[in-house]
């Protein structure tokens, strides 16, 4: 499993994949951090926590297209799966070294936050908790897309078929929790907010651990593995 | 080390593979031989554990594929049909990741340089395997195989892609491997398992057909009466010439036509040369006789010839179906082959 985990990370910088990805979510952190609170003299994270979810719809598909439908284009995968390594190993060795990728960018972007202490006003304070929920609540949210995305690489031969429907899914997932508010129907409100990741977002940002929070996306990228994981399953019987 | 028992691989009302059974001993060097879409990939995926069967069980040195896949893929060493290659990677990381991949306990640098010395791809190794050609690629999916020194070694069509000199180098490699490794290889050219083999499997629409030790095999081939005649002389005469004289049981035109001679297929009766007698009845007639070969046989010869060994001596050919892989050029070609 570590072997595939290698070879997955090593892939990422010997093609354009991991650099563009890098690139592009730094640059953009940047200039939306610097939007959302440098130019409009707050700091107020949340906002551009939002932003950045959107940003990691386009994004994450990058670092998971490719993972599994790759392999089974160019058939390396028969490789992988009559060597002496599990199913489970082997997708979530797929699944670590993007997150990987993801929460490395992450942590370098997050110096983006140092700038906040030095423009402080006299007298106020940073909270750093609320930077810190923020910055878990985020991760547990990658994971999740991390997680759909893998699965969906798992269903097509094609890396651009993988990355345009893992947008679709994640688009709808995020945007869904936006029509909460124009639906007056009690039950189909307490459905979406079900479905909805953007929903669960909510406490983190206030600084608030949130227990069901976790659970919630934990959950996610457990069922959507292991869903992965009954694809393989289920090609080899078909 | 290898058994497999009543096996079975359906995919929806087609049967891919069809109960077939076998054993395979250790040390034993095993060809499968068969057309293509015969069910040969699918019993070698079946056996790594890439894919599963409908029913029947497949064991690796003991070990069942589907209850103890770990413990069986251990001792396996796999070249798929399409060889798995990772084609970002140059030839050394590749390796040092199927080293890593298998758990392989051997001395790192030592084993890879032993395996690149022996599939030749030394003057490779610090390549990527993208610019590599087709033959350097399939050998680097042979290296794969070896990795770790598995006890089964199974390879799917190992010298497709490869020019004749390098078929010949594979084909060593493999007779060596068979002294200290079980080997089991698919193909669809018979020269290569009379090469390489101790025993033939013949495999037709997912059946075995014939399980035979390759000096039977060799035996029925060289017993071949059937000859390609270009006789100079009126088509519908010499047919019927050749038609009823005595010890040609077939005879039919091949359809070749070359200035005012025709080219006949001519099938003798067991046991009889019919050559020296064919030239001079046709020199009685004044049919000059310009061309005379031993046609090679096709597979699909050799299936009929197997199925009805026992009875052979009242085998007459009724009609002769279209072959639809080996020609005899081409295994002609590979038996010139191996003679230089």
């Amino acid at each position: 499993m570590f072997a595939i985990y290698k070879r997955e990370m090593k892939s990422y910088f010997t093609s354009p994949i991991g650099y563009i990805f890098m690139a592009v979510f730094l640059a953009l952190s940047g200039f939306i951090f610097s939007l959302t609170t440098l130019l409009v003299q707050s700091s107020d994270i949340t906002f551009y926590f939002t932003v950045m979810m959107f940003v990691f719809i386009v994004i994450l598909p990058l670092l998971t297209m490719k993972s599994l439908s790759e392999e089974r284009k160019t058939r390396t995968e028969q490789l992988l799966l009559t060597s002496p390594v599990t199913l489970t190993g082997m997708i979530a060795a797929k699944f670590l070294a993007a997150f990987t990728m993801f929460v490395g960018t992450l942590l370098v972007s997050s110096l983006n936050f140092l700038t906040l202490y030095k423009y402080v006003p006299e007298g106020s304070e940073i909270n750093t908790a609320i930077i810190v929920g923020n910055l878990i609540s985020i991760i547990l949210i990658g994971m999740c897309f991390i997680a759909i995305g893998i699965f969906v690489s798992a269903l097509t031969e094609n890396q651009f078929v993988a990355a345009i429907s893992t947008i679709g899914i994640l688009l709808f997932l995020l945007i869904i929790g936006f029509l909460n508010g124009l639906i007056d129907s009690y039950i189909i409100r307490y459905m979406i907010s079900w479905v909805s990741i953007y929903n669960r977002f909510g406490n983190f940002t206030y600084g608030i651990f949130d227990f069901n929070a976790l659970v919630y996306y934990l959950s996610i990228t457990v069922v959507f593995l292991f869903l992965t994981i009954r694809i393989y399953e289920k090609r080899r019987w078909g | 080390m290898i058994e497999i028992n009543n096996l079975v691989k359906r995919y929806g009302n087609k049967f891919a593979v069809d109960d077939i059974s076998f054993s395979v001993n250790e040390g034993e060097i095993v060809g499968f031989l068969g057309p293509n879409g015969a069910g040969k990939s699918t019993t070698m995926n079946i056996l790594t554990g890439y894919l599963s069967c409908t029913s029947g069980t497949a064991k690796v040195g003991g070990f069942d594929v589907l209850e103890n896949p770990l413990e069986a893929k251990k001792l396996i060493g796999f070249l798929p049909e399409q060889p798995p290659l990772y084609l970002d990677m140059t030839v050394e990381e590749y390796l040092n990741f199927v080293y890593d991949l298998k758990n392989c306990k051997l001395n790192r640098y030592k084993h890879i340089k032993e395996i690149c010395e022996v599939v030749k791809i030394n003057d490779v190794f610090k390549r990527l395997i993208r610019n590599l050609s087709k033959g350097y690629r399939q050998r680097v999916g042979i290296a794969q195989a070896l990795i770790g020194n598995p006890k089964v070694i199974i390879f799917d069509e190992p010298t497709v892609g490869l020019d004749p000199k390098q078929i010949i180098e594979i084909r060593n490699l493999i007779r060596t491997l068979g002294n200290d490794h079980t080997v089991i290889l698919s193909t669809h050219i018979l020269p290569e398992v009379q090469a390489v083999c101790d025993r033939i499997l013949i495999i037709n629409s997912g059946k075995i057909i014939a399980d035979e030790k390759t000096e039977n095999i060799t035996r029925v081939v060289e017993d071949n009466r059937r000859y390609k005649v270009k006789i100079c002389g009126p088509q519908r005469e010499v047919l019927d010439m050749l038609k009823n004289k005595d010890g040609i049981v077939y005879a039919e035109v091949m359809g070749e036509r070359e200035n005012d001679s025709f080219t006949y297929m001519v099938e003798s009766a067991p046991g009889i040369d019919i050559r020296k007698n064919l030239f001079f009845t046709l020199a009685e007639r004044n049919w000059p006789l310009v061309g005379l070969e031993s046609m090679g046989m096709d597979l699909e010869d050799i299936f009929i010839k197997l199925v009805d060994r026992n009875n052979i001596a009242d085998t007459s050919r009724k009609k002769r179906a279209p072959v639809d892989f080996v020609l005899p050029g081409e295994a002609d070609d590979e038996s010139k082959n191996k003679q230089e």
